[in-house]
């Protein structure tokens, strides 16, 4: 069995340091997505659900990346970057269906993931809002003496959002250790981006703010890591923002109702011969991590633990009524639980 | 009568207007080309075209002020927010800029446009995507407020809202969209902004709602052993004190159901006013229904719970009609 199996957010996140972990991660993020989507067919999912299928390799390169106390930012297509930092299939998936066990007590859904843990705040459902937010935390980080950084992910038809152009000036004006990520899937909701976004390559406007602007190919989570490891490393030396661009893909539609009809023909069966999970399962038959034909078994392995994890989930209650007036200010019931960002 | 699901009267509404005045444009999101994130502008570009039916980036900042200025300068713009949530981003063009064009330029230059959002809870949507918020707008001078709740409602003050001179910002209970009701349309047809309508009529009490709560107060008031009158708000800003103060003066009793937490809801305007003006023909204290002052919650459960449901509302209108004292609300019992 694999650390992929640990209910502590810590272990599973300290565990991507080991290649296969990092597959297996990335194979979990698919599975999870996969039964999310069943999950909403057999009624336990409410509202709307952002999948990020095709996705995994831009997940997975930048938890593996970062620290487990650096600070992340990122939006309502965070089910793959919650799995990757560390969040559990259970924290996930129970989130989802609105049950105790999942990472916000059920409260928030599908669009508000969180684990202060291993440094995520909750996923904003909101555009754009989590580019300033990260800069907020990267001036702390600084204040506070601490070498960590912040990262923001978002996506292509965010950078349309006032927020990215005044955060990245703000960022960069101050020097701010943030990496902000664009994962450039083509597709804001049902509108390809040539159609919103006058710049092919969103990683062009980091000129206008006076910092590096890097594209990278999102599909291959080594190419993901060395590019987050650069930048990463400039903004803990004190040199700033900088911005990256991860080409990627979403294999579905934008949300649980949309069929992507949109799409040109051809267009998905072109991405899916540069599977993440494919390319990566390849390398590391090639590192001799992973025997020749030793995919299928490691898919079917993480099929099951995600399998268990939604078992779990389905015992798990609903929240207490009295979880309705909770948390809503300091005195409030359930208490001030302030997570100390700076006690590591 | 022909069955129609409440957005087609979005559609229709839409359509209409911009069949009568070649001054109205629509912009949002996916308005056009894909018909709409609700489908309640399917078919509004094939007839009007891409210079009307305009489908914009994700910038709320840029076509919300894009719209004021249309706006002053002599087009008449329909702005969707997909959800109310999202025009936190561009609050200023319309609290700030709109509302004010008017009273700075001394009635020169205005601001007809028109802001139409979906808006309310009830879907597992989630806390930043699941709020009213008309009170981000009835707070602001020079901006009126309204929201629908049903068929015939949505084409009334839509196309009223659209041949209003000034700024309008009309919500749209998205739990409504996908309902079915029989309406005939009627091109003639206006509901006009700051009257309300009386849905049920009534002897024991003045039950005042608007929104995806007219349901629940009339569910309410068929369930409760008291005559309970139901009075749809519509406009919330201005509102109708008329017809309100009118019901009081019948029933003697006054309660609000809102679909929003008390300290921000329009119930304490309704509330204040009738206490300060009708003080002598009310039979008990005025009384709110409301939400917990606390965020939508996600889970099924509570947010059921969260929502007054038609047996609450007719619990507590009827406690206060037989005790002529307002019920506590069911948190502050648990508590
Ligand atoms: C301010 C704001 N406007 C609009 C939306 C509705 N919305 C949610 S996701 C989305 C598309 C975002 O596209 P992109 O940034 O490319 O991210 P992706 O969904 O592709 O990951 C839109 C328009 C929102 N949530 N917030
Ligand atoms: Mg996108």
């Amino acid at each position: 069995m694999t650390i992929s199996n640990s209910n502590s957010p810590l272990a599973r996140r300290e565990a991507l340091a080991n290649r296969l972990e990092q597959l297996t991660r990335m194979i979990e993020i698919r599975s999870v997505e996969d039964r999310i989507q069943k999950l909403f067919a057999e009624g336990h999912v409410r509202g709307s659900t952002h999948l990020a299928s095709g996705q995994e390799a831009v997940s997975v390169g930048i938890a593996r990346s970062i620290d487990p106390d650096d600070i992340v930012t990122c939006t309502y297509r965070g089910h793959g970057h919650a799995l990757a930092l560390g969040v559990t299939p259970a924290g996930v998936i129970g989130e989802i269906c609105g049950r105790v066990i999942g990472c916000a007590g059920g409260l928030g859904g599908s669009m508000h993931l969180v684990e202060p843990e291993v440094g995520l705040l909750p996923t904003a459902a909101i555009i754009g809002a989590g580019l300033p937010i990260a800069c907020g935390a990267a001036m702390a980080a600084r204040a506070r003496g601490k070498d960590r950084i912040a990262v923001s992910i978002f996506g292509d038809g965010s950078a349309n959002i006032g927020a990215f152009h005044e955060a990245l000036n703000f960022a960069a004006i101050r020097k701010l250790p943030v990496v902000f990520v664009c994962e450039n899937n083509l597709y804001g909701e049902y509108t390809r981006i040539q159609l919103s976004t006058p710049v092919e390559d969103i990683a062009i406007r980091a000129t206008s703010y006076n910092m590096p602007g890097v594209i990278v190919d999102g599909q291959d989570a080594d190419k993901v890591a060395e590019a987050m490891a650069a930048a990463v490393a400039r903004a803990r030396r004190g040199e700033g923002p900088t911005l990256i661009e991860m080409k990627t893909y979403r294999y579905s539609g934008h949300s649980r109702s949309d069929p992507a009809t949109y799409r040109p023909a051809g267009e998905l069966d072109a991405w899916l011969k540069r599977d993440p999970i494919d390319i990566f399962a390849s390398r590391l038959i090639e590192e001799g991590v992973l025997a020749a034909g030793g995919l299928e078994p490691l898919k079917a392995e993480t099929r099951e633990a995600v399998e268990r994890a939604t078992a779990e989930v389905l015992e798990s209650p609903a929240p207490d009524l009295g979880e309705i007036l909770s948390h809503i200010g300091a005195h409030s019931a359930g208490g001030d639980q302030r997570w100390n960002f700076w006690s590591r | 009568m022909a069955k129609i699901w409440i957005r087609q009267a979005v559609l229709r509404a839409l359509d209409d207007a911009m069949s009568d005045d070649p001054s109205v444009i629509v912009m949002g999101e996916d308005i056009a080309a894909a018909g709409g994130p609700f489908k309640v502008t399917e078919g509004l570009l094939a007839a009007h075209g891409p210079e009307r039916v305009i489908d914009t980036p994700i910038s709320e900042m840029a076509f919300m002020g894009a719209a004021v200025g249309a706006a002053v300068c002599g087009l008449k713009p329909v702005v969707e927010m997909m959800f109310i949530e999202f025009i936190g981003v561009a609050l200023d063009q319309l609290t700030t800029q709109a509302a004010t064009m008017r009273y700075l330029s001394r009635g020169k230059l205005t601001t007809p446009l028109v802001v139409r959002a979906s808006a309310g809870a009830g879907q597992g949507f989630g806390c930043q995507h699941s709020q009213m918020l008309d009170h981000w707008f009835r707070g602001t001078p020079g901006l009126k407020v309204a929201v629908t709740s049903n068929a015939r409602t949505t084409y009334g003050l839509l196309r009223s809202a659209i041949e209003d001179p000034d700024p309008v910002v009309i919500l749209e209970p998205r739990i409504l969209y996908a309902e079915r009701e029989e309406y005939e349309f009627d091109k003639s047809y206006r509901i006009p902004l700051g009257k309300a309508e009386i849905a049920r009529p009534g002897s024991d009490a003045t039950l005042v709602t608007c929104g995806a709560m007219r349901r629940v107060a009339l569910a309410a008031a068929e369930a409760s052993s008291a005559n309970i009158e139901v009075i749809d708000l519509l406009t919330l800003w201005p509102w109708d004190r008329k017809t309100v103060m009118e019901s009081v003066a019948r029933t003697g009793r006054l309660v609000t159901l809102e679909e929003a937490p008390p300290g921000s809801g329009w119930g304490g305007e309704v509330a204040a006013t009738i206490a300060t003006e009708a003080f002598g023909s009310l039979k008990a204290p005025p009384h709110r229904i409301t939400l917990p002052e606390a965020p939508v919650p996600y889970s099924g459960v509570l947010e059921a719970r969260f929502l007054p449901s038609p047996a609450y509302v007719a619990e507590q209108v009827s406690a206060l009609v037989s005790t002529n004292k307002p019920p506590l609300p069911w948190w502050r019992k648990a508590a």
